[in-house]
């Protein structure tokens, strides 16, 4: 085997005690496709964020062309001529993608802006680029920004290409092109790295598939050699046990009836693709998913937060036995509807608190309209941050300290806390555990449950599929805003859902 | 396979500290004071040769030497005061409001139209009821203009207002040089034979109603922000936006009642400066107030108590500057050199209070 272009040797990386990576080894060879695939937080970003100079590794090597390379900054990325495209492009809007290209090389020759579109356009017609050199970025579709990002790498010299999940904000048409490109630069020596969640387009890019689990290195596959099951497995692993209480529900109703909604996003990429789901009192309602697969618009639209094109979502109301369409209705007027709706939205400090207030001040987010006259009554919302500090053993000095300064754990115990004591009738929650230790998750799935129990619709968006399998009763699976399937959680197998949930746009790229 | 680059930490790194105990903070700040005027002393006697003490007495005089000088600075006080105040709420909301020059040129000249057209004929407590709405009406308007801009289209509020000053400069030269026959630029005083329209003076004193008024106007806006459902959700909004969505606040229409209540209290200070004070109106009735106002809001944190303090302290200055500068002959930017240095040290010290300094210490090399 000749020397890999890029060669990774027991990389870990920690932050704080949290182990991102955990002695990875991996190599990319000149004119090659490598697939880096992982579900979410399996590490993908933190390795290459190494490779790029954002990071340092704790231990490991990484050899270039046989080398060992010491990177330290972006810059000395750049030196190796290491390039990596960012899933959040890094462009200044009101400059031209020449300038935008040529920013920040200091090459101690005189500026020629023509020098720069003559050798833009050289690198456009090599690899079959269609970019406006002279057109400005905020005019610019997410295609022609990503487009703007690869060449302004090319034009460093990069022969070591990485692309954190490029397809992710593209239509399938335009994925089709990137891969075009991406082929042709293959085939001109340039070792290339992509990190994707995407099955079908692993398989249909890469040459190789390097898997990664948990920070982990699980394995490299030949592609040619593997199929979409093979790569489920390793991707999510074996099942493990989290002993999770779960009840078998009973007197289910049906709360929640949502039927084909669609949304679109401002540049047309479809955000839902024609959702229909129920929700049924008494019951947990799983909904997997790669992330930013439709989860948030899907729970904003039920909140009145998110316009809709079309369809409809029903309201049963339990106690007027009235149907209400909760489309396109405001927050407020869903409630005034007598709709008693929780949601738990995945940005805590964001969206569902106000960091800088006080316990009290943030409960009162939910009820400081309640009362007549123009006054705040701090006495209730004083009483129930009392009540939640001590049933959810929330660690805080005191009510008067800004929820900022809390532990992620406490935070959320904050929040869910106060969407519970609304008493709702459907409470819809987004990555409750997300960064939890164990005990907070615990708390979590143990107060979704008790809700269950209280004949609440739980919506639950997660990532991890144990936990997922074990807590809800029936689990919707998205994938690129389209319901790929509901399965019951009893009976499911984390392959299922897995292939389920790396089933987008299936098999469009290729025909 | 241990890390083979040097850490090298750097010799002063910067990190924002948690709160300060409130008498921590506070002597941060007294430390600050004191520094200014052990610098500003060396500075006198390096340009001018006096004995500091003296001049720093001259300077406290300025201000509390004679009852007039007294009550001409709570007079300021309360000016500033009150367009701070108004100011406030927006900045709280995260709108920069950085028009309440012109908001208060706009209220002014409300007022000082209805005094030039009505004069004498009408009762003067109707009168002035009737001067104080044009004014708030007018502080009103121009407040909204650009917050509806806001809400609307999401325009930039800061250079909006800005500009709006602009367009009330001119407005209020177009007024005089209608106003006035002679052509001359100057307004005059207004109705000064009849005083129609005129604030009456309480107690023997001219300036009491002004400052009454502030003093209403402080403790309102104290509870306004602190106890109210309405301030509340102004906090929220100024926060974060996505929060006040979440729950349900119409943003657009918190934007466009906070600032009709900023521009409002701009109109109230119009018809104080014109009715109240001056008598007339000139292009620079609110004299640099409106920007001036913006620094005690936030040296004052947006709340009313504290901001009765920091406009405290900007006046002292501004009228103890003045002072020194006719008493010892010296230049007027001698003076605002002064101010300028003592200003410089107690907003800088701020920075101490929000941040600590770490040195780089003992060992040399990250592990």
């Amino acid at each position: 085997m000749s020397t890999a272009a890029i060669e990774l040797k027991g990389i870990t990386k920690r932050f704080g005690s949290v182990v991102a990576n955990k002695d990875v080894s991996l190599s990319v060879q000149n004119g090659e496709i490598l697939s880096l695939l992982g579900e979410n937080g399996s590490g993908k970003t933190t390795l290459m964020n190494m490779i790029s100079g954002i990071y340092h590794p704790d231990e490991g090597q990484i050899f270039i062309n046989g080398q060992e390379a010491v990177i330290t900054c972006p810059h000395d990325a750049y030196d190796y001529k290491i390039g990596m495209i960012h899933q959040h492009f890094k462009l200044v809007d009101v400059f031209s993608a020449a300038e935008n290209i040529v920013l920040g090389i200091n090459d101690g020759k005189r500026f020629n802006i023509n020098d720069v579109y003559a050798r833009v356009r050289e690198i456009c017609e090599k690899y079959g680029f269609e970019i406006d050199a002279h057109k400005k970025i905020y005019q610019m579709s997410v295609s022609e920004k990503q487009t703007v990002e690869i060449i302004k790498v090319l034009y460093r010299g990069a022969d070591i290409l990485i692309l954190d999940e490029p397809t992710a904000v593209l239509t399938p048409q335009e994925t089709q092109k990137l891969f075009k490109v991406l082929r042709r630069m293959r085939d001109d020596g340039k070792a290339i790295i992509i990190i994707t969640h995407k099955l079908h387009e692993v398989l249909s890019i890469s040459d190789r598939v390097s898997v990664l689990r948990r920070g982990e290195y699980v394995g490299t596959l030949i592609t040619a050699q593997t199929n979409e099951t093979e790569l489920t497995e390793m991707m999510v692993g074996k099942k493990i046990s989290l002993n999770i209480e779960r009840s078998q529900p009973h007197d289910t109703e049906d709360r929640l009836v949502v039927s084909d909604i669609k949304c679109n996003s401002r540049e047309g990429v479809k955000l839902l693709d024609n959702v229909s789901f129920t929700a049924k009192s008494g019951e947990i309602l799983g909904i997997a998913g790669i992330a930013g697969s439709g989860q948030r618009e899907l729970l904003e639209a039920i909140a009145g937060l998110q316009h809709i094109d079309s369809g409809s979502i029903i309201y049963n109301n339990p106690k007027t036995k009235t149907q209400d369409n909760l489309r396109d209705k405001t927050p407020i007027q869903i409630r005034d509807l007598g709709v008693r709706l929780s949601f738990v939205p995945e940005d805590r400090l964001g969206m569902g608190l106000v960091g800088n207030m006080d316990i009290v001040d943030n409960m009162m987010l939910r009820s400081y309209r309640h009362g007549k006259g123009m006054f705040l009554k701090r006495a209730e919302p004083k009483a129930l941050a009392d009540k939640i500090i001590s049933d959810l053993q929330v660690v805080t000095p005191g009510t008067s300290t800004p929820v900022r300064r809390l532990s992620g754990g406490n935070v959320q115990k904050v929040l869910v806390g106060r969407e519970i004591a609304a008493a709702p009738t459907v409470l819809m929650a987004a990555y409750p555990v997300r960064g939890l230790d164990i005990n907070s998750s615990y708390t979590i799935y143990n107060l979704l449950n008790e809700q269950k129990k209280n004949g609440v619709a739980v919506i639950f968006v997660g990532e991890d599929l144990d936990v997922l399998i074990e807590l809800c009763d029936r689990i919707m699976v998205i994938g690129g805003g389209r319901v790929t399937g509901i399965v019951d959680a009893r009976n499911t197998t984390k392959e299922e859902i897995g292939l389920l949930m790396t089933k987008t746009d299936g098999g469009q790229i290729n025909e | 396979m241990s890390d083979k680059i040097k850490h090298t930490e750097p010799l002063i790194r910067i990190s924002k500290r948690d709160d300060l105990v409130w008498w921590k903070s506070w002597l941060v700040r007294i430390i600050a004071v004191v520094l200014a005027l052990i610098l500003c002393s060396v500075i006198i006697i390096l340009l001018t040769g006096y004995n500091p003490i003296q001049v720093y007495s001259v300077m406290i005089r300025g201000s509390f030497g004679t009852s007039r000088k007294l009550w001409i600075m709570l007079q300021n006080l309360a000016m500033l005061l009150c367009i701070s105040l108004a100011v406030t709420p927006a900045f709280k909301m995260r709108f920069w409001n950085i028009g309440a020059e012109g908001q208060v040129l706009v209220g002014g000249l409300a007022t000082a139209a209805v005094m030039f057209y009505v004069k004498d004929s009408m009762h003067p407590l109707l009168l002035i009821i009737i001067m104080l709405a044009a004014s708030l009406l007018a502080g009103i308007v121009w407040a909204l203009i650009p917050a509806f801009f806001k809400a609307k289209w999401n325009t930039n509020e800061t250079l909006f207002t800005l500009m709006m000053n602009y367009v009330a400069t001119q407005l209020v030269s177009f007024f005089i040089m209608i106003w006035v026959p002679s052509g001359s630029s100057v307004m005059g005083i207004i109705n000064q034979n009849s005083q129609a329209g005129w604030l009456p003076e309480i107690f023997g004193q001219k300036y009491l109603l002004n400052i009454l008024i502030v003093a209403a106007v402080t403790i309102a806006m104290f509870i306004y922000l602190k106890y109210s459902k309405q301030g509340y959700e102004i906090s929220v909004v100024g926060e974060s936006e996505n929060t006040a969505k979440y729950i349900g606040i119409n943003v657009k229409k918190v934007i466009l009642r906070t600032m009709g209540l900023s521009g409002a209290i701009c109109g109230l200070a119009g018809f104080l400066l014109v009715s109240g004070t001056n008598h007339t109106i000139t292009t620079t009735t609110a004299g640099g107030m409106g920007f001036t106002a913006i620094m005690v809001s936030w040296l004052g944190k947006f709340n009313a108590a504290i901001m009765v303090l920091t406009s405290f302290i900007i006046v002292f200055l501004q009228r103890g500057a003045g002072e020194i500068a006719t008493k010892f002959n010296l230049n007027q930017s001698f003076a605002d050199i002064l101010t300028g240095i003592i200003l410089f040290f107690i907003i800088g010290c701020e920075f101490f209070v929000n941040y600590k300094i770490n040195l780089r210490n003992g060992h040399k090399e990250g592990k």
